[in-house]
């Protein structure tokens, strides 16, 4: 036990670690995947009074299997007419940054792949990577519909970086490091202790988590926002002309986005590993905490899609332009006041 | 618009937004209300109009058909071919053939209009597939009742099982209906 936790905690066995944290990540993420979209599909069925898929399994569990299954068994086809080799690069570079943001996420107190100090802006940097290759999937795809999508998520994510960033420097005043680990270490105690509660900070501070989960569902381009899979208007949108595990790798992505997103949002707002109730913490349980935040906010994504029909355009964009920029900045301001303002008193009497 | 009718806006939009969530949340975790098809089957509604077929008359397992023809006559896709015999020891004809041409039947009714004995019904049979032709073109009814009359006696074994008038010789060749009986 000890030796298994000096490998995977401590500084010594560099590669074995990074190997196993590898195989690790890339099998949270298929197995993430895999179940993600039967739990979307069941809560689709939940929220609409029907059981959703039931036939292969116990009560449908081994619909992944199967779904898995017939995807690999499709033929790769690279549409004549296209841009072969961005065509094919594209799923490659959208499953790609989801992958690498996992290994700075803090998944227990010592439970990280790679504790750097500037994680938290290798996480946005690389999440707006994951916008150009969906952008280069829809382009190389050569077909219209695809094209208006990749114009539809460029548009998108360049409206929700940033009130989304402006949050996040919110919280950055706050705890005043990009290290992923301290950030959640700067949330210990009891559970008033998350960013999420901490009102005398910033009483905007719920708002502000808010902003953060609406510009993570539109980054990660899920519904209410996602136009650049309007099925009604676009077809399959970006990946329109992608079939087998060409498509399955969007999917995979898409659902490893949110996974990467709802750990960012548990970890800024919601105390990362931290137990709320300072009991029950420790190396087990830290992980377990995480994960059982982790999965409350994709169930609260699933739950959300299924809830509200999609956006139009323009109203996207102004919700974004007119409510969530203005808010985000009245944040941001309102923290730096806050905070700075004991110290103006403190100079001043 | 004002300032505080903007942020009341955006206020209130939020909190239907809250709502719309509760709401879905809350039938969530309501039973199912959908009907599992293959293995669940809804009872059709009793005006469902299948194709027709011959009573069983539940005292005597038999038709109650007398071959008198109205029904032919009444039918105007002329797609019911009956025909009858008179049994030893019987005072009217009993049915010995009754085909239906389900191909051109438009499920008018004028037929179990017509039946002075009330002989003939619409049937509740939706699940009807078949890879020719000829099975719904040369439908045979007394075959089918036949079939009925067997589950009929089977439901009631202290009954006697009572003999189904079938002289002359069978059908050539009826093809089966394929059926996917619900389970």
């Amino acid at each position: 036990m000890s030796a298994i936790q000096e490998i995977l905690l401590g500084p010594g066995w560099p590669w074995v670690r990074l190997l196993l944290y590898l195989v690790g990540i890339c099998a949270f993420v298929g197995a993430n995947a895999a179940y993600l979209v039967l739990a979307e599909r069941k809560g689709a069925g939940r929220i609409q009074r029907r059981p959703g898929p039931n036939e292969s399994g116990y009560a449908g569990w081994l619909q992944p299997v199967a779904d898995g299954i017939k995807l690999l068994a499709k033929q790769v086809m690279v549409p004549p007419g296209t841009d072969g080799f961005l065509y094919r690069l594209a799923p490659l570079m959208v499953m790609a940054p989801p992958l690498i943001c996992l290994t700075v996420i803090p998944y227990g107190e010592n439970l990280v792949a790679r504790n750097i100090n500037v994680g938290l802006l290798m996480v946005f940097s690389l999440g707006s990577i994951n916008v150009m290759a969906l952008m280069l999937g829809g382009w190389a795809s050569r077909n219209k519909f695809a094209v208006i999508s990749s114009a539809r998520i460029v548009s998108q994510n360049v409206a929700y970086e940033i009130p989304m960033l402006l949050v996040v420097i919110t919280l950055l005043m706050v705890t005043g490091t990009m290290n992923l680990n301290e950030i959640v270490q700067h949330q210990a105690g009891w559970f008033w202790h998350w960013n999420f509660f901490k009102v005398w900070v910033n009483p905007l501070m719920p708002v502000t988590f808010v902003i953060f989960f609406i510009c993570m569902l539109a980054e990660t381009n899920r519904a209410p926002f996602d136009m650049a899979e309007a099925e009604s208007e676009l077809v399959a949108g970006a990946f329109t002309e992608y079939g087998g595990m060409g498509f399955g790798v969007f999917f995979m992505a898409e659902y490893a986005n949110i996974v990467v997103g709802c750990s960012l949002a548990t970890i800024l707002f919601f105390g990362g590993w931290q137990s709320p109730v300072v009991i029950l913490s420790g190396p087990i349980w830290g992980p377990l905490w995480f994960l059982a935040k982790m999965y409350a906010l994709v169930l609260t994504v699933i739950w959300i899609r299924w809830t509200f029909p999609r956006t139009q355009f323009y109203n996207l964009l102004n919700l974004s332009w007119k409510i969530l920029i203005p808010v985000s900045l009245v944040t941001l301001l309102l923290t730096g006041a806050m905070m700075k303002l004991p110290l103006l008193l403190h100079h001043l009497f | 618009m004002t300032m505080k009718a903007a942020f009341l806006e955006v206020y209130r939009g939020f909190m239907s937004l809250l709502t719309g969530m509760r709401i879905t949340l809350g039938q969530c975790f309501k039973p199912i209300i959908t009907v599992q098809y293959p293995r669940q089957t809804l009872k059709m509604a009793p005006r469902f109009r299948g194709h027709i077929e011959l009573v069983l008359d539940p005292e005597t397992g038999k038709s109650l058909c007398t071959a008198c023809k109205l029904c032919e006559r009444a039918c105007p896709s002329d797609c019911i071919a009956v025909d009858g015999a008179k049994l030893d020891g019987q005072k009217t004809k009993s049915v010995t053939e009754y085909k239906l041409n389900f191909t051109t039947c438009s499920l008018c009714g004028s037929c179990i209009e017509a039946c002075p004995f009330d002989a003939i019904q619409f049937s509740k049979d939706y699940n009807k597939v078949s890879f020719s032709r000829d099975t719904f073109s040369h439908m045979d009814l007394v075959k089918r009742l036949e079939e009925r009359r067997k589950i009929w006696a089977q439901q009631r074994p202290a009954a006697p099982p009572a003999e189904m008038p079938m002289p002359g010789p069978a059908p050539a060749s009826t093809p089966q209906t394929q059926e996917q009986k619900p389970s």
